[in-house]
This record gives C-alpha cells, structure tokens and sequence, in this order.
C-alpha cells in the first residue's frame, strides 16, 4: 500500500505540473492551448539531445526549460496574437494551438525520426545504491527529485503571480483585458510571459516525464494531454492549486485502480470519475465561484 | 528515405546481373515491414535480413534464369497502413509472393486480402497461435508461434529455478500480447504453477508502477510479461527499480537488442524463448551469420527469421520448376522439406506454420545467450 501511494504521488507531481501550465493560460486567456503537449515532448528532445552532446542533466534541464519557454513566447506570436482581437478568438485559438502542435510534431519527427529513444545510462545516478525504503515501499532519489521540483515550481509560480508586479499584471488581464490596459497595463507582454511561463512549466514536466520513464517519443505528449486536460477541469479551470490538489488526486485514484480492479479499468473508472464529479460539483475543486460578468 | 532505399535496390540488382547475358525472369517478393512506429525495432532487423537472402540467393545461381528482387515497403506498425502496402503490392507491384507485415495484429487485418488476391504470403514474425495461417491456404508462415515456443520455453526455466508462484502481466490491446497470454496462462496451469496475479496495460502506456507493485505484492518466483519491445523495456525497468530481483520471462516480443539498448543493466536475467538458437554451427546458420557479419551488420531473431522467408520462397520456386507465379510459389511450399536455413532444418506443418526446434536464451552480460 504504501508503495501505491509514492507511485501515485509521484504519477500526480507529473501530471500536476503539466496541468499547471495548461491550466494557467486558461485562466488568463480563456483558451485551451492544445500545443501544450507539443512542447513538453519538444522540450523533452532538446534535453536528450542537449545531454547527447555531453552536457550534464543538472544544465540540460534549465536550458531546455528556457527552450520551452521561449517556444511559448513565439506561439503566442504567431498562433494566438494575430487571432486575439477577433469575436470568436477562443474556438479560432484552439484550433491554431492545434495547427501548432501538428507541426511541432512534424518538425520532431522529421529531425529524431518516429522511434522511441531514451536518456543514456547514467544520465542520472540509478540502480539499488539511490533507492531508499520509505513507507514500506522502495523509492529512487530521481522520484523524490521530481516529487520535490514539482512542488519547488509551483511554490514559485505562485509567488511570482501572487507577490510580484508580473503577476499583479497577469491577474489583472485574466480579469478584464480591457480594464487593465485603462489602468496602464501593457496586456500584449503580460500575456506573453504567461505563456513563457506556462510553456516552460510543460516543458519541465516533459524532461521529468522523459527522465522517469525513459520512453521518448514523439507522440509521447498525447497520453498526458488528456489526462492534463481532466486534470485542470478536475481542479477548477484556470485555478493553480486546483490544478496541484486534481494532479495528484488523479495519480492516486489512477494507481489505486490499477491495484484493485487491473490496468484495465484505470481510464474508464478515472474518466467516469472525472464525469460524476462535474455533475455535483461543476466548477471543480477549487475552481472559482460563478465568474462576474462585465 | 524509402526512395533511396529502392534506389540502391536497383542498383545493387543490377551491379548483380552485368555479367549474365542471358534473359532472366525477375520474380518480385514484396516485403511490408515495420520501419517506423512501435515494431521499428524488428523491422530494422527484417529489412537487413531480406536484402543480404536476396544478394545470397541470386548470387548462389540456385535459381537458374530466375533473379529476385525485394520491394520492401514500411506498414508503420498499423493496420491501415498494412492494408495499403498489401494492396500495393497486389495491385501495382504486382508482386509473385508477400512477406510480413511485421506484426501478428497487422497480418490479421493485411493478410485476407491476400488470400482473396491469391497472392502467397509467407509471415516471418507473426506468432499469433490462432488466426494467421487459418485465414486460409495462401497464409504460410516461418516463424514459430507462441504456443510452440512459450511452454517449452517455460519448462526449461522451471527446471532451472523450480518456481511455483508466478505473476503474469500483458498488454491487452494487441491481438499478439493478448494471445501470448493466453499461452502462457495454459502452459503454467499445465506445470501446475499458481498465477498470484494478472495486470494489464495498454501500448501507450509508459507507467507500469502500480500494476508492478501490486503483482510484486503478491510474492511470486517469477514475473512472466506479454508485451512488444518497448513496453517490455519499461516493465522490466520499473520492476528492477522497484526491488525485483528475481527472473522475467518474456514472449517473442523481447527477442530483440532493443530490449538490452533500453532496459539496460535492468535486463539482465531476463528469460526468452527464441526461434533461434544462435551458437549453433549447422552449416545454413554459419552461412548466414558470414552473410550478415560482411554487411556490417548484426543479427537477431528477426533478421534469421527473415532471411528463411525468403529461402523458402527460393526453395519453393526451385521444386516447382524455377518458374515463379504466385500459383507457381504456393504450390512449391507444399514440397519444402528438410531445407537447412539458420533457424535449422526447416519444413511447413499440416497448418502451413513453420517446424523447427527452439531453445531458451538469458540476457547475461548484456547480451542473449543460449541456456544450455
């Protein structure tokens, strides 16, 4: 039991911190950005590639993060801002995110080719010597790493939207575009470091997915995709710690009916979940009471 | 890429042919491999296996005024794709037999169009025990199926480690996985094993933790998997990682190096059953390991399998009098017997599956060895 819970805590940091990218330019723009997953497999490349040429993981990681960002900051450019001042920008947004993700992908497989690659050995220190017995389970340092950054990166997310001018702004836009840029809001580069930031969170989450998996594939983004999607209707669209608390709740419940019921039944019994719990309570765990309209 | 391949196939044929003045009859065998998607790993092995049988064959002169040429076409691990290759190949190449595709859950889908084509096709690595060779008399195959491989497989293991309690993961979303369990489910109730625990996964699958923990939970001596390469490089990681020492043993999914290039040090003491017995010195095998060893290249089940498709193809031709229609081809099946080829002395059964012996390999020191 207690090694259920560990791989379902560890499942949950990876989905949460994929979720809160997602869920943050949803809160700011009202937009599903579907490329999201595009570049967590994208980032992911990068940092094998970036290890490939004999960089250590502790400066592929960051310079694969800040890749991932950066590639927001262009999407936002070119798939979201010339759409932005359109009357049906939301379902137009979606379905240029999702022109963006096919040719991320393409892009991807054109260079890495289709087939599933991998960190190389030794990327991180592995084997029996970094495990340790917690709980009546067995866990790798490089869990509790990635249990442990997913919590440290929501720990500055939220301080940088909470406590800091950036994030005063980007509140403020999700808010009301309009009343932020009377107040003098600059709206075009508060939704630009949303993104920045947004992209760069996924593309984390795709080099610790990468890292603990060590399955790399192109196509490897569509899996999570989904289950980010659920995850941040679970937590409150748009809400952060929304999206923390329904990331891990979904590792748990997925693993927990992978133990009791069989593989079988994970999706089909976390999905009917996902579906019984909007019909009682719509607006998620922590999603925001019934928003105000101007 | 597929260009160039053609290409250089060309040429390659024709470098071969200067030199023979008389008119020869080219006898086209179409190849529907899996060269992307998540069979890549076999299929790689399969391209190489038939272009170096094809190079041999023609060069050896055996088939007097017959040449073969392989077209060789990637099915991309699916069944759509599959289905166009073959008709491809049917209706355009116009090719006098077929081998592949690459995977059981493809044939499945590929293959009756053949049969209703009338177009031979010979599986090289199918081995679905059910549903390949039934879909009718133009289906044959060379590769072993599960059911004859996987209980002998498993005896040998049993004699080796003396297990009672076994746990038993597969994926069930493949027609191939799903029908490996099923073997392997029969054969331990016949060694009178207990089954502590059944999982499962699906391919797109990359997490395998939770079913993992609650198997390992349950105390067996062996943990015994169903799956294709990559999953099987996951489960066998994750299952190290979360303390298993004791043997896997795997289906014809994890006779690949793909498995030790991903799994690594985690593969180590990993059981298969294999078609091929690799260190043996029959003449046919140490003809074929010259063959691949010359081309820089180094082979592995699929790629021996392979290569024998592509002898009885040849054999079939020669017994019914080097000429090479498609009728020409099934009918000579019907007459291979004793052929030496690196699998052994291969013959088609009564089902028209291949019949040869098998044997039991380990992953030891990060590669296969046979178990003696």
């Amino acid at each position: 039991m207690g090694q259920q819970v560990i791989n379902g805590l560890f499942l949950g940091s990876i989905y949460a911190l994929f979720a809160l990218g997602y869920t943050l330019v949803f809160g700011v723009l009202d937009i599903l950005n579907l490329a999201h997953a595009a570049v967590f497999m994208l980032a992911t490349f990068v940092a094998v590639a970036l290890v490939g040429h004999g960089l250590h993981i502790l400066a592929a990681l960051p310079l694969a993060v800040l890749f991932a960002g950066l590639v927001g900051l262009v999407l936002e450019r070119v798939a979201f801002r010339p759409l932005r001042a359109r009357t049906d920008s939301n379902i137009s947004g979606l379905i240029s995110s999702l022109a963006a993700a096919t040719i991320i992908e393409a892009v991807v497989l054109e260079i890495w080719g289709p087939n599933i690659t991998r960190f190389p050995f030794g990327t991180l220190p592995d084997g029996p010597a970094n495990q340790l017995q917690l709980f009546g389970g067995t866990v790798s340092r490089l869990q509790l790493a990635i249990i442990a950054v997913a919590v440290l990166l929501f720990l500055v997310l939220t301080w940088l939207v909470k406590g800091t001018r950036l994030g005063r702004e980007v509140r403020a836009v999700a808010e009301s575009p309009r009343a932020a840029r009377v107040l003098g809001v600059d709206v075009d580069r508060a939704i630009a470091a949303a993104f920045f930031i947004s992209s760069a969170l996924g593309g984390a989450a795709g080099v610790l997915y990468g890292l603990a998996f060590n399955s790399i594939s192109p196509d490897m983004g569509r899996g999570v995709e989904l289950k980010g999607l659920a995850v941040i209707i679970l937590g409150g669209m748009g809400s952060m710690p929304g999206a923390v608390l329904a990331g891990f709740a979904l590792g748990l419940i997925e693993v927990l009916v992978v133990a009791n019921l069989g593989g079988s039944w994970r999706d089909a019994i976390s999905f009917a979940g996902l579906f019984l719990f909007l019909v009682l309570r719509p607006r998620g765990l922590l999603g925001a009471a019934v928003t105000r309209e101007a | 890429m597929r260009l160039a391949g053609r290409i250089s196939l060309f040429v390659a044929a024709s470098l071969l042919t200067t030199g023979s003045a008389t008119a020869e009859t080219v006898v086209k065998i179409g190849a529907a491999l899996s060269l992307t998607g998540p069979a890549a790993a076999y299929g790689a092995q399969q391209k190489a296996g038939i272009l170096a049988a094809v190079e041999e064959v023609n060069k050896s002169g055996a088939l007097k005024g017959v040449k073969l040429e392989a077209v060789i076409e990637d099915d991309a691990s699916t069944k759509e794709q599959g289905i166009a290759v073959f008709q491809r190949f049917i209706n355009k190449d116009k090719v006098s037999a077929i081998i592949g595709p690459t995977l059981s859950n493809t044939a499945t889908a590929a293959d009756p169009l053949a049969q209703g084509a009338g177009v031979p096709v010979v599986a090289v690595s199918n081995t679905l025990p059910k549903g390949i060779t039934d879909i009718g008399d133009y289906i044959w195959r060379v590769s072993l199926t599960e059911a004859q491989v996987i209980p002998s497989a498993l005896k040998a293991a049993q004699a080796k480690f003396g297990f009672k309690r076994a746990a038993v993961i597969y994926g069930n979303d493949d027609a191939f996985t799903q029908g490996g369990y099923g073997v392997m489910k029969s054969a331990l109730e016949a060694m009178g094993t207990t089954t502590v625990g059944t999982q499962t996964f699906a391919k797109p699958d990359k997490d395998y933790t939770a079913q993992l923990t609650s198997l390992l939970a349950a105390k067996p001596e062996i943990l015994v998997v169903s799956a294709l390469v990559e999953n099987a490089s996951g489960i066998v990681a994750q299952a190290r990682q979360l303390g298993w020492q004791g043997p896997i043993f795997g289906g014809n999914g994890f006779n690949s190096p793909k498995l030790i290039a991903n799994a690594g040090p985690a593969a180590e003491g990993v059981y298969v059953g294999t078609a091929w017995n690799k260190p043996s010195t029959d003449a046919a095998n140490l003809a074929f390991q010259k063959a691949m060893a010359d081309r820089n290249h180094e082979p592995d089940q699929f790629c021996a399998q392979a290569y024998t498709g592509v002898l009885a193809i040849a054999e079939a031709i020669k017994l019914s009098g080097g000429k090479g229609s498609r009728d020409d081809i099934k009918a000579g099946f019907l007459k291979v017997k004793g052929l030496p080829t690196p699998l052994g002395t291969f013959a088609f059964n009564k089902d028209r599956d291949g019949d040869h012996g098998a044997a039991l390999q380990v992953v030891k020191d990060g590669k296969f060895q046979i178990v003696k």
